[in-house]
């Protein structure tokens, strides 16, 4: 059992997805994340333990990324091994077998259209075990204010990638912190600092996407 | 048609151009709107910039079409219209430059990374072979691949480049410094692995844009330098990393500290040197007399 598990936690740092990818080279023909997960809870092992498994192996390999060890190619393929997993617990999530940490509303600011990072930022969340609301790309103030209206208690998190969008980004932030003040709201992106974040009202910088999930569970996690 | 190349041997160091978006910001592109649908709704503020940067000292100019491939001009319903907009673009740049001046069709990034698998390099190739097309048609002298960051993106736009329109083409990609003091693309690609890469795709110049100052740009050059000492080196560099001030952004580095250091830039093996994201005709006028007086 330990085993199938510290398998499936292989899998996904190494983004080994399924059987027949070939992505990582060293791994070719070998089970992936897919076949891995299947194959334990056909033998009785919880998804709460698989879930498990797949963080703490997508927090490895977030440090990882974080300290510049693996780029966004690593990265992507973690999250897609993940997913893969993921399919296969989505049954539970639905049943309320499996809980998520709580609710993270992630979106790209108003007239920014980039969406790599704020999609890394989303897998690596996810891959924690939060639920992520995606709002898509130049998401303008409004938009968010209503997920948050939908989804209480949910935290924030703000992407750019654009210098000239640093400016909405500030006033959505604005905006959200005085209707819901207790809203935690991250911020991220390129062109940020930790000083231009604090400036503009955010509760957090991350300059990658392990930062915000240690702010998530630190901040978020009351209980 | 105009050599680069041919042009790099008579002058020995190039001047290219600066910033693009800065100034259609500065002159009021609203953030969300496309920049290169300005070729057709605001043509005269396009051709204006050009020719500031003409009369800045640019001995080569790049053309408003960074973003205009089919996969980006999707977000604005636009896809229809690739080859227009890059037709026009080149058009424009090319009245700016008259005879005697290069113009170099720019290309960007698509934003997909390939291998997630969501879009097909047929796909990607398709449209930068498209957009290409148009830029010669409209009258570039070359094909400028900026801003990559991925080796197969790249070398795919390279190559589409090349069938395409069988110019010259430069390839440059965006590099940060890592925490361990290394330089790397947002994919992971060092600057010796871009080297190898994009000449073997086929580009006649390589080199580097965007990034965070000019003084890193010395640096990634010297990686360039010690993998390739022949292959001309295109320097577009930001004014530095942009802060946000009383709600403006502000690129820190001034044309005189630019200037400052292009002997040094220049002394690490750049050889076509310009701007990138900040950089204004006063940028391109400071360092174009320190080019010369190295002539």
């Amino acid at each position: 059992m330990e085993e199938l598990l510290e398998k499936i936690g292989q899998c996904v740092e190494k983004g080994k997805v399924n059987k027949s990818a070939p992505y990582p080279k060293d791994m070719a023909g070998q089970d992936g994340a897919d076949e891995l997960a299947q194959q334990a809870l056909s033998i009785g092992i919880t998804p709460d333990a698989i879930l498990k498994a797949c963080n703490d192996a997508m927090q490895r390999i977030g440090e990882r990324f974080g300290r510049n060890e693996v780029f966004v190619p690593e990265l992507l393929m973690s999250a897609k091994a993940m997913h893969a997993v993921m399919a296969h617990l989505k049954p539970f999530f639905k049943s309320g077998n499996v809980k998520r940490k709580g609710k993270f509303i992630l979106g790209t600011v108003a007239g920014d259209l980039h969406d790599i990072g704020k999609n890394l930022v989303a897998m690596v969340i996810e891959g924690n075990g939060w639920e992520v609301i995606d709002l898509g790309v130049d998401v303008k103030t409004p938009k968010f204010l209503e997920a948050i209206q939908q989804n209480p208690g949910s935290a924030v998190g703000l992407s750019t990638l654009l210098t000239t969008t640093m400016v909405n980004m500030a006033k959505t932030v604005q905006e959200i912190k005085e209707k819901f003040p207790t809203t935690k709201v991250i911020v991220g992106g390129a062109p940020l600092t930790y000083d231009a974040a604090i400036k503009m009202g955010a509760d957090a910088y991350s300059p990658d996407p392990q930062g915000a999930v240690e702010f998530l569970n630190k901040a978020c996690l009351s209980t | 048609m105009r050599s680069l190349i041919q042009t790099l041997k008579a002058k020995k160091i190039v001047i290219s151009d600066g910033a693009i978006g800065t100034i259609l910001q500065a002159r009021g592109l609203q953030p969300g709107e496309c920049p290169e649908l300005w070729n057709i709704t605001h043509r005269s503020e396009i051709l204006t910039m050009a020719k500031e940067y003409i009369e800045a000292g640019s001995d080569m100019i790049l053309t408003n079409s960074f973003g205009a491939n089919s996969l980006k001009l999707k977000h604005f319903g636009l896809q229809d219209r690739v080859a227009e907009l890059n037709r026009v673009a080149a058009q424009i740049a090319r009245e700016a430059a008259g005879d005697d001046h290069l113009v170099f069709g720019s290309i960007g990034p698509t934003g997909v990374i390939i291998m997630m698998g969501d879009v097909s390099e047929e796909e990607i190739y398709d449209g930068y072979f498209v957009q290409t097309k148009a830029l010669k048609e409209g009258g570039v002298d070359g094909i400028c691949v900026e801003t990559m960051s991925a080796i197969d993106e790249a070398a795919i736009a390279i190559r589409a480049a090349r069938d395409a329109t069988g110019l010259e083409v430069a390839c440059t990609f965006t590099f940060e410094k890592t925490l361990n003091n290394e330089y790397r693309t947002m994919m992971g690609v060092t600057p010796e692995e871009m080297v190898k890469a994009v000449k073997a795709a086929g580009a006649n110049i390589i080199g580097t844009n965007c990034g965070n100052g000019i003084e890193l740009m010395i640096e990634i050059v010297k990686e360039i330098r010690k993998v390739d000492n022949i292959t001309p080196v295109i320097v577009h560099s930001n004014a530095g990393k942009p802060i946000v001030k009383e709600g403006r952004t502000i690129f820190p580095e001034t044309p005189e500290f630019m200037a400052s250091k292009i002997k040094e830039l220049i002394e690490a093996g750049a050889n076509i040197v310009g701007g990138c994201c900040g950089t204004t005709p006063e940028h391109i006028k400071a360092i174009a007399k320190v080019v010369k007086s190295l002539r």
